[in-house]
């Protein structure tokens, strides 16, 4: 188990596997709130659901409107249990608190470094995240 | 970040859910800006107001909300105006969703003015600091009136409208309305226009990307300012600059220009950008038009019949300011239209090729409304009209 101290974004606490993508992800149009699927051609994550998983990305990127996809998600029952970025920015930071995803970044490392599939917990109050998995090499 | 009691006591819930998500918000932001506190805000021009940009899901959030707004705050332009869509062409089905997001702000005690100049109804003062989101807006608010606002996402100018206040950063402090590059306009003896401030601002912003200009070499009237901020906004990302001996900041403050890079333009380079292909539509009032455009534009129609389609956008109160030069400008078959504009309309997309008087338009009517865009004077966009 490998404690993480990061910054608190959104509140709630979630915990579940990890998914990791070592790229930015844009939820307007890269993601289907409808089927909880990364959809953007030639995303790492092309055809992977994160749905119900600990989402860790560098950072979003992509149109604000992004916030509501995030929304939506959360809505139809899609939406990531938890968020963790390596730098939150004010679309994902929107779409995680309007949706009620606790959400956490600056956690010492980066994201990519995580491997997808381990379990995790992240508390997004106090900043916490704990892992049960490996470092991969940078 | 450093938050008074009152406002912990938000984060808490003791006003409910809707204010407990709306401080989430403005603590996260302020996070991800490097803010170490808010401040208190004079007015907020919120975002998001179009059905378009937010879809069902965007309303659906707005619809389970529950607060009022404690300053007052205004909407954006939306695709068409409340009053009069029908007449402008606007399919049922849209107008009917757009008005489920207008009337779901209404809610939330935001005046349902959907306007790019909010200053034309509740002017802020010097040194104000506001939460505006439209861009043309924020550069007039900081710019000209010297007021201080970042251009604020959707959701951040609602909570700020909610709550009061938003995260103090950027161009709230002091040290970031530092001109950072200098633009030498070689322009004397010309007398320019609205229009060639347009211009003028269209090319500069794309030379100066997203730093602070210093302007020398011109005298722009606040009309001038609001078309040169518009367009600096749309070509580049400017959301302040000063003006040497015109804007506030600059004649209170006065700022040590001697370092900074410099950059030149030249008249030519302004009067390139108009040209004279043919149009199929006239559309002024980008950003909204003030009480003096609209008396100009009366003046220059006065006892002619419009050949064109002709377009003038502004802010409702502003119309119902100006009932009688309105309606005089109407009688030449000319139509003027709040809430809405030629970027943000849906109807703007019928046309080819659309004349306006705005660097900012001219700008994005190509992609906004896949249409070719022609910049001329006012003078110019009657004459043409009334051809």
């Amino acid at each position: 188990m490998l404690h993480f101290a990061g910054r608190g974004i959104a509140r709630g606490t979630g915990s579940g596997e990890l998914l990791v993508s070592p790229a930015p992800i844009s939820f307007l149009s890269g993601v289907d709130p409808d089927t909880g699927m990364v959809v953007e051609t030639g995303h790492p994550l092309q055809g992977q659901k994160i749905a119900g998983k600990v989402l860790a990305f560098p950072y979003g990127k992509g149109s604000t409107v992004g916030s509501y996809v995030l929304y939506a998600m959360s809505r139809n029952g899609n939406a990531p249990v938890a968020i963790i970025n390596d730098e939150a920015e004010p679309i994902i930071a929107t779409g995680a608190i309007i949706a009620k995803i606790p959400m956490v970044d600056r956690i010492g490392i980066s994201v990519s470094r995580l491997r997808s599939g381990a379990r995790v917990m992240v508390d997004g109050v106090t900043g916490s995240v704990v892992y049960d998995g490996e470092i991969l090499p940078a | 970040m450093e938050l008074e009691p009152g406002d912990e006591r938000i984060l808490a819930g003791e006003s409910g859910e809707t204010r407990r998500q709306m401080m989430e918000l403005l603590v996260a932001l302020g996070k991800v800006f490097g803010a170490e506190r808010l401040v208190r805000i004079k007015s907020a021009q919120v975002s998001g107001a179009s059905y378009k940009t937010i879809g069902k899901y965007g309303l659906e959030w707005l619809n389970q909300l529950d607060a009022k707004a404690v300053v007052p705050a205004v909407l954006n332009p939306i695709g068409m105006p409340r009053g009069r869509w029908e007449e402008m062409g606007i399919d049922r089905d849209f107008a009917e969703k757009q008005q489920a997001v207008i009337a779901a702000y209404g809610r939330l005690g935001i005046r349902l003015e959907c306007t790019c100049t909010p200053y034309y109804l509740n002017s802020p003062a010097f040194g104000d600091h506001l939460a505006w989101s439209e861009s043309s807006a924020v550069s007039y608010a900081n710019s000209v009136i010297g007021a201080r606002t970042n251009r604020e996402g959707g959701p951040g100018a609602l909570a700020a409208a909610l709550i009061g206040k938003t995260p103090c950063y950027g161009l709230h402090l002091t040290e970031n309305r530092k001109p950072k590059v200098l633009v030498q306009v070689e322009a004397r003896g010309t007398d320019l226009s609205i229009a060639h401030y347009g211009a003028l601002g269209y090319h500069a912003g794309k030379l100066v990307g997203n730093r602070i200009p210093y302007f020398t070499g011109i005298r722009p009237d606040p009309d001038g300012l609001k078309a040169l901020g518009a367009a600096m906004a749309a070509t580049g990302a400017v959301a302040l600059y000063h003006v040497e001996g015109v804007t506030l900041e600059a004649v209170k403050t006065g700022f040590d220009t001697n370092r900074l890079e410099k950059i030149t333009v030249t008249k030519e380079e302004i009067r390139r950008l108009f040209t004279d292909i043919p149009v199929d539509a006239i559309a002024v009032g980008c950003p909204h038009c003030s009480a003096n455009e609209l008396a100009r534009i009366a003046a220059l129609l006065e006892g002619k019949r419009v050949t064109l389609p002709f377009y003038i956008f502004v802010a409702q109160g502003v119309i119902d300011a100006n009932r009688a030069t309105v309606a005089s400008i109407e009688k030449s078959g000319a139509k003027v239209y709040a809430d809405t504009c030629m970027v943000v309309s849906p109807v703007m997309e019928r046309y080819k090729a659309i004349m306006v008087n705005s660097g900012k338009a001219l700008a994005y009517v190509p992609d906004m409304c896949g249409a070719v865009s022609r910049i001329g004077t006012i003078e110019d966009c009657v004459r043409v009209g009334t051809a």
